[in-house]
């Protein structure tokens, strides 16, 4: 059996060490009647060339994105990932650590969640940051909740423009918490500062770029939030922060978003990472693993988990919530590739998606039958109305072997016609010819 | 041996009868069982508290313990400098630490219900 | 070379390590894109390294670990066992790694090949029928199965059930679970013999019970022999029987819980199905219920219909989605990838030598140190400093000084109902040689702790750090690094060095 070190000797020996006389014996406590008779039904084992060789025969019937044109996006974009990330990443010491309780023997991880936790906060603008969560609309959904724990009000506003899955992980995790989730409509793809708050608002949570791409206007709904004795929660794109104004700038309570653009391979929808920053006078409140700095005896300086009592592990049913596991290693991914492009390179990165995005829709606007949904700005996303039929165009893209535009009228049934289209640094001018020249070919 | 001016909860805090008022604490077996102290949180004044009811957290780095009040009453005084000098509680846990200070609504808020010094002192031998 | 400098420490402005792909276009002024109040005003302070520079911080930072690929790791619960280099491989492949969840079916086939074979097996292997691969980890498990319950009671009328009871045993993330699942914990008490009180389960059960929240094999790593009698009690009283599956990998193949009464459960595919820990992550928690439970597990549901392969998102009763996008596939394709290793007729090798592993460390450290329920285990087992406590040496010392004799150290201080527990699970993938070292390490450590007791309270002296002061760590809160040119706008109330103010 694969993995499975003992030899004939070493197995009698050891049965003979306990005092049983086969290894039936060790589950005397199972209830016969409970006790599997034959084998479970699963195809029989196969040494490692075989499984690989499926594994590539299946692989081989996926079409993935990385070397065909891709404008997909929804939360998840094609970006170039440096070698060095997969490479760093992959080490095993990384990969086969578990959460460092330990500290002293885990100062590898906890070093780079501190430095995580740096970045992080250094992008968002925000004081503190958490060591990650397991993805985008997770960490929304959690910074939904601690809002309400912080102002113990029951209401939460979310825009209609937040990503329609983070929507859905509130509603979720807000079934029965005793929470109202009140929708904020959009107009020309953007929200509105809603005209009263309600007294009992817990938050206002927006998204910018927010799902259709559009880039809302952060700071007076906090402001707003303020005003009202409610908080403000923003997602948001870490890419597109190395441009926009982070949500510090902007006067946010809670930051958060999905960590996938920074050095993560979409996976098929995850893993990923999330991510979670918030001002400091929250530390207390905030769910997941913290980082901290300290000494040792000696005075040396090293790295622990902290503010662990806020954790399910000591708290139990009044945690900040149930999180345990942080998707250290997505999270570390995300690390190494900031620390790569530096302020310079994720500025520059930033500044090519906007530009392709943007020379893009002036060019499929030109287009007779596409017409733009947003009214304001965008960054490296937008929604197309498209005369000849959402439809017709996805399975003219199809053909020509293009990745995009995503349907919106799953999310938004009142967008029946709209595709949404990303555009990033790795995409080609030939791969923005071949886009246009498909849409401009539907008839 | 604990001081005899105060009662006792079997949940580790103090009641002291003073001139209008109760002052609460917790006793030194609550900090010697909670380690290094590294936040407390105390209600604002002008609580009211049933007796027995959760008015704050107390941690050590590995652990969080509620406070329960003694007595029954509304929280008149918090003693400010106690958050952010936990070494008060643990050196002086049953003077220069307190926690609150509470005026009982009705008759004596339930002190007469909590233990003396000696019986305190024998549910701790469980321990 | 200073080893243990920060990743900003090493950075000086100006320095570069990447270039991102050459723009196709000339690039557009920001300020013509965007309104000024949507610019980024101060960027943000990242390290500005080289790529020799970042490759060696982060090497450097490898080596301050334990993991599984340089030592043993019996963190008891946490199933610390070989995790195949093979599955990595698998999951980096690009015909996996860069599918993106928005393509339509017809381009994913083989990934859903993979994720629906993976649900039947898993049904296999729990006895229980239908299955959501959706968690995120397990703890997201616990709270979709919670939900699942508390829907499906909802459905035939029986809403008011809200009380769900726990062995005092379970660990912390079961009640935390619940309190996010709008229910009440209620303790169960566990018996002199470890196991669940069954007259506290039948005396505590009732009209507002809504399950029974059961690890099985428990944390004490013993299997409730009662559970097909605590199965009834709860049915009989209109219950459910839920089992936190972390502990699965002690019974994969030799027993289905749905033989023995369970109605849903999760398991922890970084456990039992061996994807890496990660330094905390990523994990999957995919749940196994009883059919009458399909309805209500969330979205999206995998389908097959005549060799076709689909994604459902529409289920009236569905809870809906506990997170972004489908799940953590990759790591789903690594757990395929390691049952397809083992396969049906292997896969049950996997519990008799986590059990046989675990016993035989259990024979080998019973003189010397007090097992408290010393009997015939599963896959771990608990024991404690009392034959060693006249020393003053604790648990935290053992710990610490196994750290030192080249061992990751159990999980210390878990169950709560054993004081200064150590929870051994040594897993199936470890040696003979590698079980005897350890033994022989713990019964120096014995040994040491009456001869040289100072040896372990100084304990580690090998690791990058010696202990750490984690009092200092919280009242002199640190949870960043300080930047000269900090993009972070305080905001009054708590400055990003020290943010731990009230």
């Amino acid at each position: 059996m694969p993995f499975l070190p003992h030899t004939p000797e070493d197995r009698r020996s050891m049965l003979a060490a306990i005092g049983v006389g086969n290894l039936d014996d060790l589950f005397a406590s199972v209830p016969a009647q409970a006790r599997l008779r034959g084998a479970p039904d699963l195809p029989p084992g196969l040494p490692e060339p075989e499984v690989l060789r499926e594994l590539r025969d299946l692989a081989g019937r996926n079409l993935p994105v990385l070397d065909r044109p891709c404008f997909l996006g929804g939360g998840m974009y094609r970006h170039a990932i440096p070698a060095a990330v997969d490479a760093l990443q992959g080490r095993l010491e990384f990969v086969t650590a578990y959460t460092p309780y330990q500290p002293e023997a885990s100062q590898g991880t906890l070093q780079a969640f501190f430095e995580f936790q740096t970045m992080i906060a250094e992008l968002t603008g925000m004081e503190v940051a958490n060591a990650s969560m397991y993805d985008g609309a997770s960490a929304f959904a959690e910074a939904c909740l601690m809002a309400a724990s912080v102002t113990g009000r029951p209401r939460v506003l979310v825009s209609r423009g937040v990503h329609p899955h983070a929507r859905a992980a509130l509603r979720t995790a807000t079934a029965h918490a005793g929470l109202e989730v009140e929708e904020l409509p959009l107009a020309g793809g953007r929200t509105p500062l809603p005209r009263t708050i309600p007294a009992d608002a817990a938050c206002l949570a927006l998204q910018s770029p927010n799902f259709l791409g559009a880039v809302e206007e952060i700071a007076p709904f906090c402001d707003a939030a303020r005003g009202a004795g409610a908080l403000g929660v923003v997602s948001v794109n870490p890419i597109a922060l190395g441009l926009l104004a982070s949500p510090g700038e902007c006067g946010a309570d809670i930051a958060v978003g999905e960590g996938q653009p920074l050095g993560v391979p979409p996976n098929y929808g995850g893993p990923s990472f999330g991510f979670f920053a918030a001002r400091g006078e929250f530390v207390r409140r905030m769910p997941g693993r913290i980082v901290g700095e300290t000494v040792d005896r000696d005075g040396k300086r090293g790295t622990v988990l902290t503010f662990q009592t806020r954790e399910q592990h000591i708290r139990r049913e009044k945690a900040t919530s149930n999180i345990c596991t942080n998707n250290a290693l997505m999270a570390l991914r995300g690390a190494i590739y900031l620390a790569f492009l530096g302020p310079r390179g994720l500025a520059e990165v930033a500044s090519a998606c906007a530009t392709t995005a943007h020379v893009a829709s002036e060019r499929i606007f030109s287009i007779p039958g596409y017409a733009p949904l947003l009214e304001g700005p965008f960054f490296h996303e937008f929604a197309v109305r498209c005369a000849r039929g959402a439809d017709r165009v996805r399975a003219a893209l199809a053909a020509a072997g293009i990745a995009g535009g995503i349907p919106l009228a799953r999310f938004y049934p009142e967008f029946p016609d709209a595709l949404l289209f990303a555009f990033t640094e790795t995409n080609t001018e030939k791969e923005v010819d071949l886009l246009l020249g498909t849409l401009r070919s539907v008839r | 041996m604990r001081p005899n001016d105060r009662r006792y909860s079997e949940t580790h805090e103090w009641a002291k009868p003073e001139p209008g008022s109760y002052l609460v604490g917790i006793t030194d077996f609550a900090v010697e069982q909670l380690g290094d102290l590294t936040f407390l949180k105390l209600p604002p004044v002008g609580r009211k508290l049933r007796q027995g009811e959760a008015f704050g957290e107390i941690e050590s780095v590995k652990a969080v313990s509620e406070l329960y009040a003694p007595v029954a009453g509304t929280v008149l005084e918090v003693n400010a400098a106690a958050p952010d000098a936990l070494e008060l509680v643990r050196q002086d846990p049953f003077a220069a630490g307190w926690f609150l200070r509470i005026r009982a609504e009705s008759g004596d808020g339930g002190y007469g219900k909590l233990l003396a010094a000696d019986a305190y002192e024998k549910t701790l031998g469980a321990h | 070379m200073n080893k243990d400098l920060s990743i900003f420490e090493r950075s000086r402005p100006g320095r570069r390590g990447y270039e991102p792909p050459r723009p196709p276009f000339p690039a557009r002024d920001p300020a013509s894109l965007f309104p000024a109040s949507s610019l980024r005003r101060t960027p943000p302070a990242l390290p500005e390294v080289s790529e020799l520079d970042l490759v060696r911080h982060y090497v450097l930072l490898s080596k301050k670990n334990t993991s599984i690929a340089d030592s043993f790791y019996p963190l008891g619960s946490c199933t610390m066992k070989y995790n195949p280099v093979a599955n990595e491989v698998a999951a980096a492949m690009p015909g996996f790694a860069w599918l993106h969840p928005f393509q339509d079916d017809a381009e994913a086939q083989g990934f859903l090949v993979v994720l629906h074979r993976l649900e039947r097996w898993l049904a296999s292997l729990t006895g229980l029928p239908a299955v959501t691969l959706h968690p995120a980890a397990g703890a997201q498990g616990e709270l979709t199965a919670l939900l699942v319950a508390r829907a499906r009671h909802e459905d035939r009328g029986e809403g008011k059930r809200r009380t769900v009871l726990i062995p005092d045993s379970a660990h912390g993330t079961n009640p935390a679970s619940v309190a996010m699942a709008g229910m009440t914990p209620l303790a169960v008490k566990s018996g002199p013999d470890g196991l669940v009180d069954v007259a506290d389960l039948r005396a505590k059960v009732g009209a507002e019970t809504a399950l029974l929240m059961i690890t099985n094999p428990n944390t004490l790593g013993l299997f409730e022999e009662r559970i097909l009698e605590i199965a009834e009690v709860l049915h009989r009283a209109g219950a459910f029987l839920y089992m936190d599956g972390a502990n699965f990998n002690a019974i994969v193949g030799v027993t289905r819980p749905g033989d023995f009464g369970v109605d849903l459960m999760h398991m922890n595919l970084h456990k039992t199905m061996s994807t890496p820990h990660g330094g905390g992550g990523p994990g999957a928690g995919p749940i196994a219920v009883r059919e009458e439970f399909a309805p209500h597990l969330p979205v999206p549901r995998v389908l097959e219909h005549a060799g076709r392969y689909s994604l459902e998102w529409d289920a009236p009763k569905s809870i809906g989605m506990l997170r972004g996008f489908l799940g953590n596939s990759g790591v789903l394709l690594r757990a395929y990838a390691y049952l397809r290793r083992y396969g049906g007729d292997g896969v049950r090798s996997i519990a008799e030598h986590a059990v046989l592993n675990a016993n035989y460390l259990r024979a080998r450290l019973r003189g010397d140190w007090h097992v408290p329920y010393d009997r015939t285990c599963m896959h771990e087992f608990v024991a404690t400093n009392r034959r060693i406590k006249e020393t003053g040496i604790r648990t935290l010392d053992v710990a610490k000084r196994l750290i030192d004799l080249g061992h990751h150290p159990p999980t210390i201080y878990f169950p709560l109902i054993v004081p200064e527990a150590l929870m051994i699970e040594p897993t199936e993938t470890e040696s003979k040689e590698t079980l005897d070292a350890f033994a022989e390490d713990m019964l120096r450590i014995a040994r040491e702790a009456r001869e040289n007791p100072q040896l372990l309270r100084d304990a580690p002296v090998t690791t990058p750090v010696r202990r750490l002061d984690e009092v200092k760590a919280v009242r002199e809160p640190r949870l960043r690094h300080p930047c000269p040119n900090s993009a972070v706008v305080s905001s009054g109330l708590g400055s990003a060095a020290s943010a731990g103010g009230r």
